[in-house]
């Protein structure tokens, strides 16, 4: 427990995310939504959050979103991400109502601003595992 | 262990007790000695054979929910002097850097920690979104750090003393923009430690200090599940406590609060009712946070310039609290300090415990 983790994390998928993290596989995002209360809620979970109701409904998101928040990650706490670094991690706030983290990846990352639209993308983790990425969208 | 020890020895000294008065003990956890049974390992080391003991955990909400908890223990009639202890060397304990590597695992495994989150990236979205939405400048946070250096500089204990200026602070090394080295707490070696009496145990000459109400606030552990980026629960933590305590925001005299960054401060001094939304950055360089300012606060220099040792970095408040409280906090000490709020931010402003302290007349 006293050495610093040295690998990328993976995401290691549960069986309450088994169907996320496949469809991330097939460059899908899904989300999920209340069936009883219509409340949308990320991370995929097996109870709503508002109504505590089981039925929950997968969702396919069109994956166009929004930064909310971002920081350009200078010094990474976990060393697996030095050489990453500088890099963009940011909330982005999907258009079906649901936030989520990612780094904002691409050439032009450095650009990213709160409010800018951004795009999902999938991109190949080093377990094999797609993760879920944001880029920037072109400045109308 | 040895740290905790001579904590607590200090603390059942403080107190006026012995070790055999003890009845409960409350630990919390510590990087570089972990265990599942923490209060039980301190407490087989020390030769301590309480009728309740365990450990708590709450990140950095620890020190001020164990003392919350003591308070119901010994207030229920279940303890008479339940001794609370923290501490952990996870400065020289640990290789360089390996504090915030394991502190990075607290982020979401699946949906954050691939992602290469850290402590203090999290902060850092919620100190982007704080100067976006309000306006407040990477200065106006600076001033916070330097205030509080300038406390440390007073006490003799204090991990760094070196003043230090808005430039000083400026010009340190990003860490994760806009959050830069001097905004960001020390890692410190340390241990801090109380005892909670039940008023009826405690002899009528005994110079106590009161814990007069309490309050928590929860909304989220992960910050990106976190309902708000501007808003937590230590508005909540805090009002709950004033109000069990019967006193309002203006009668505090002195505040002890979690300040893992610059940031962190901030966002509570708002939250909690000391400022208006994205007035205490500026407030602190006018000198509102000073010994003589509008409230003095972090007397002892906080995370940032005390230091921070995991739980008891929380403690560190508590105790700090009870020093302006007996009046012995020497070149720091505020001026007819009566009355004390100390606040404890545990995980990305997740968990809250607030603690209202006074002076027992």
């Amino acid at each position: 427990m006293n050495k610093p983790v040295m690998h990328k994390p993976a995401p290691l998928p549960t069986s309450d995310t088994a169907e996320y993290w496949q469809a991330c596989n097939r460059d899908e995002l899904l989300y999920q939504r209340c069936d009883n209360c219509s409340h949308v809620q990320f991370y995929p979970r097996r109870i709503c959050t508002v109504c505590q109701s089981n039925d929950l409904g997968w969702h396919r998101s069109a994956q166009k979103g929004t930064i909310h928040s971002f920081t350009v990650v200078h010094r990474a706490a976990n060393r697996a991400f030095d050489a990453d670094v500088p890099f963009v991690l940011a909330l982005i706030d999907l258009d079906e109502g649901f936030r989520m983290m990612t780094n904002v990846i691409g050439e032009e990352c450095r650009t990213a601003t709160i409010g800018r639209r951004v795009r999902v993308v999938f991109e190949q983790h080093s377990s094999g595992q797609k993760l879920p990425q944001a880029i920037l969208e072109p400045l109308a | 262990m040895s740290l905790h020890v001579a904590a607590a020895q200090g603390a059942i000294t403080d107190a006026g007790l012995k070790p055999s008065d003890i009845d409960g003990v409350l630990a919390a956890f510590s990087f570089t000695q972990p265990h599942m049974m923490l209060a039980s390992v301190f407490c087989e080391y020390m030769g301590l054979k309480p009728g309740f003991t365990t450990a708590v955990q709450s990140g950095g909400a620890t020190a001020c929910t164990a003392v919350a908890l003591a308070a119901a223990l010994v207030e229920a009639g279940m303890c008479k002097h339940v001794l609370v202890v923290t501490g952990d060397n996870r400065l020289s304990g640990l290789p360089p850097g390996g504090a915030a590597a394991m502190l990075a695992q607290f982020g979401h495994p699946e949906f954050e920690q691939p992602y290469g989150i850290s402590i203090p990236a999290a902060y850092a979205l919620v100190a982007q979104r704080y100067m976006h939405e309000y306006g407040v400048l990477p200065e106006h946070l600076a001033a916070i750090a330097v205030t509080q250096r300038g406390h440390a500089a007073l006490h003799p204990h204090a991990h760094m003393r070196e003043p230090i200026t808005i430039a000083d602070v400026m010009n340190s090394r990003i860490i994760s923009t806009p959050l830069k080295l001097l905004d960001c707490c020390l890692v410190s070696d340390g241990a801090a430690a109380v005892v909670l009496s039940a008023p009826e145990n405690v002899s009528a000459s005994a110079d106590g200090i009161a814990l007069l109400g309490s309050g928590q606030g929860h909304t989220h552990e992960h910050i990106s599940s976190a309902p708000s980026l501007l808003d937590f629960g230590c508005a909540q933590s805090a009002e709950q406590a004033f109000a069990r305590a019967g006193v309002a925001v203006s009668d505090i005299d002195v505040a002890e609060i979690y300040d893992s960054f610059t940031i962190t401060l901030a966002v509570e001094l708002e939250s909690m009712g000391f400022f208006s939304k994205g007035e205490a950055g500026p407030a602190a360089a006018a000198g509102a946070l000073g010994l003589k300012g509008q409230l003095p606060c972090n007397t002892h220099g906080g995370l940032l310039s005390y230091g921070h040792s995991g739980a008891a970095g929380g403690m560190f408040h508590v105790v700090e609290a009870v020093n302006q409280l007996k009046h012995r906090a020497g070149p720091r000490q505020v001026d007819d300090a009566e009355l004390a709020l100390v606040h404890g931010d545990g995980g990305i402003l997740s968990a809250h415990c607030s603690l209202i302290l006074g002076r027992v007349h």
